[in-house]
């Protein structure tokens, strides 16, 4: 039986010496999304940057297509495309330029045309991102990991900020990534209507 | 394109967008070094006697001040992250920031101290070791200033913490840099200073983009 895309067994993570959880194990096959949930502080954010080895854990092995991903850390890091809390744009680049010098800093070509016209982006696509709102911040920060190209999406609260219109353009955006056999976690409060998602509920 | 490059020409472009920052900078410069003749007064001997130091001086402390930034406003708006998950080597992208700084920073100050090593009456070669020992020794200030602003990454009052870290490692290129003006003075050739500084950046060089790298992951935890 073939190994799933992406298997966590017996994960453990602590903050500041404290356990934030411990024997953590879910499998997700490709064209699937886990949603995390919880209450705050139940370590979803945390659960998010182990899986991107941000945070070191204390125990268990994260394995991707079969192999432990900390054995090539770096080939790891070319499959991911991170949204955290904060946006990670520059303000002072336009928005088309903070996609492409993210794409550049990942060495892929990217699409970021796409990109900007599944989030309604183009209007604003020589904006610098400083002169816009906080949703539309999170749209060009949705729009990067887009563009990305990345099979796997990391996405912490990335429901924040958007208004409903937003939020549709995130899960076309979401489905079309699962249908071409990408894979997503994200950590939120909202629920995610997409075929394929699980739910993942850490306690508090 | 390596990571390197690509961040070298983000800084440079995001420089560009404010320049202001870089100017505060260069003006610190000028005006910290022009008080000192008109505290110390005008005259002519003591003033060329002691320019190389309060030049090398002031550029030690107008690095500071532009360091803090260094990292800080990556680490404020998520950037950092997205570093850290690029698949290039971080060591890479820590001398990529550090490069930018001095290009920035440390260029345009070895330009602009002869020009007031001038006002201080300093001449010829004096002028010359000056741009020089600054152009060679400056790369050593933006690589320990550079780990310096990692490891305060997220502190209060990092900018004064910065200073005490990164001034005590920047004393031998001080020692140095002002210590071939004066063999110049004295008649000799400033060859070995030069070569000291030189070997100093190349020390600094092939070791503090690890320890950036590292004091980077750190801070992303």
């Amino acid at each position: 039986m073939a190994s799933p895309a992406l298997e966590v067994t017996g994960l453990a993570c602590r903050r500041g010496g404290r356990p934030v959880f411990a024997g953590l194990s879910f499998a997700l096959e490709s064209g699937g999304l886990l949603a995390l949930t919880g209450r705050n502080g139940s370590g979803k954010t945390t659960l998010l940057r182990a899986l991107a080895l941000l945070v070191p854990a204390e125990a268990g092995a994260i394995h991707w297509q079969g192999e432990d991903v900390r054995s090539d850390a770096d080939r790891w890091r070319g499959q991911i495309a991170w949204l955290g809390h904060l946006d990670g744009l520059k303000g002072d680049f336009t928005v088309r330029e903070n996609i492409d010098v993210a794409n550049r800093l990942r060495g892929v070509a990217g699409d970021t045309d796409a990109a900007l016209a599944a989030f309604d982006l183009a209007p604003l696509a020589s904006r610098p991102v400083r002169t816009l709102s906080a949703g539309q911040r999170r749209r060009t920060a949705l729009a990067r990991v887009a563009a990305a190209q990345a099979p796997f999406w990391l996405l912490d609260e990335p429901l924040n900020a958007l208004d409903a219109p937003s939020q549709k353009m995130l899960l076309a955006a979401l489905e079309a990534h699962l249908a071409s056999g990408g894979l997503a976690v994200a950590a939120t409060h909202a629920t995610i209507k997409v075929r394929g998602a699980t739910t993942l509920e850490l306690a508090a | 394109m390596s990571g390197f490059g690509t961040l070298v020409a983000r800084d440079l472009a995001l420089v560009l967008r404010r320049p202001g920052d870089v100017t505060v900078v260069l003006a610190f410069f000028i005006v910290a070094t022009t008080l000192f003749p008109l505290g110390i007064g005008p005259e002519a001997n003591l003033l060329a006697r002691i320019a190389a130091g309060i030049l090398w001086c002031a550029a030690l402390f107008a690095a500071m001040l532009s360091l803090e930034r260094l990292f800080a406003a990556d680490y404020e708006d998520g950037a950092l992250d997205l570093l850290l998950l690029s698949p290039w080597p971080l060591e890479l992208a820590a001398l990529g920031k550090c490069a930018a700084h001095w290009i920035v920073t440390g260029l345009p100050l070895a330009v602009l101290a002869p020009v007031l090593g001038v006002a201080f009456g300093l001449e010829g070669r004096s002028l010359l070791a000056l741009a020089a020992t600054l152009l060679v020794g400056t790369p050593t200030l933006s690589l320990v200033g550079g780990l310096a602003a990692s490891l305060t990454l997220g502190a209060r009052k990092s900018g004064a913490l910065l200073a005490l870290l990164a001034l005590p490692l920047c004393v031998p290129t001080l020692i140095f840099g002002t210590g071939a003006i004066e063999t110049i003075a004295t008649g000799q050739g400033f060859g070995v200073h030069i070569a000291i500084l030189a070997a100093l950046a190349l020390l600094a060089l092939a070791t503090l983009p690890w320890a950036i790298a590292a004091a980077l992951r750190q801070a992303g935890e």
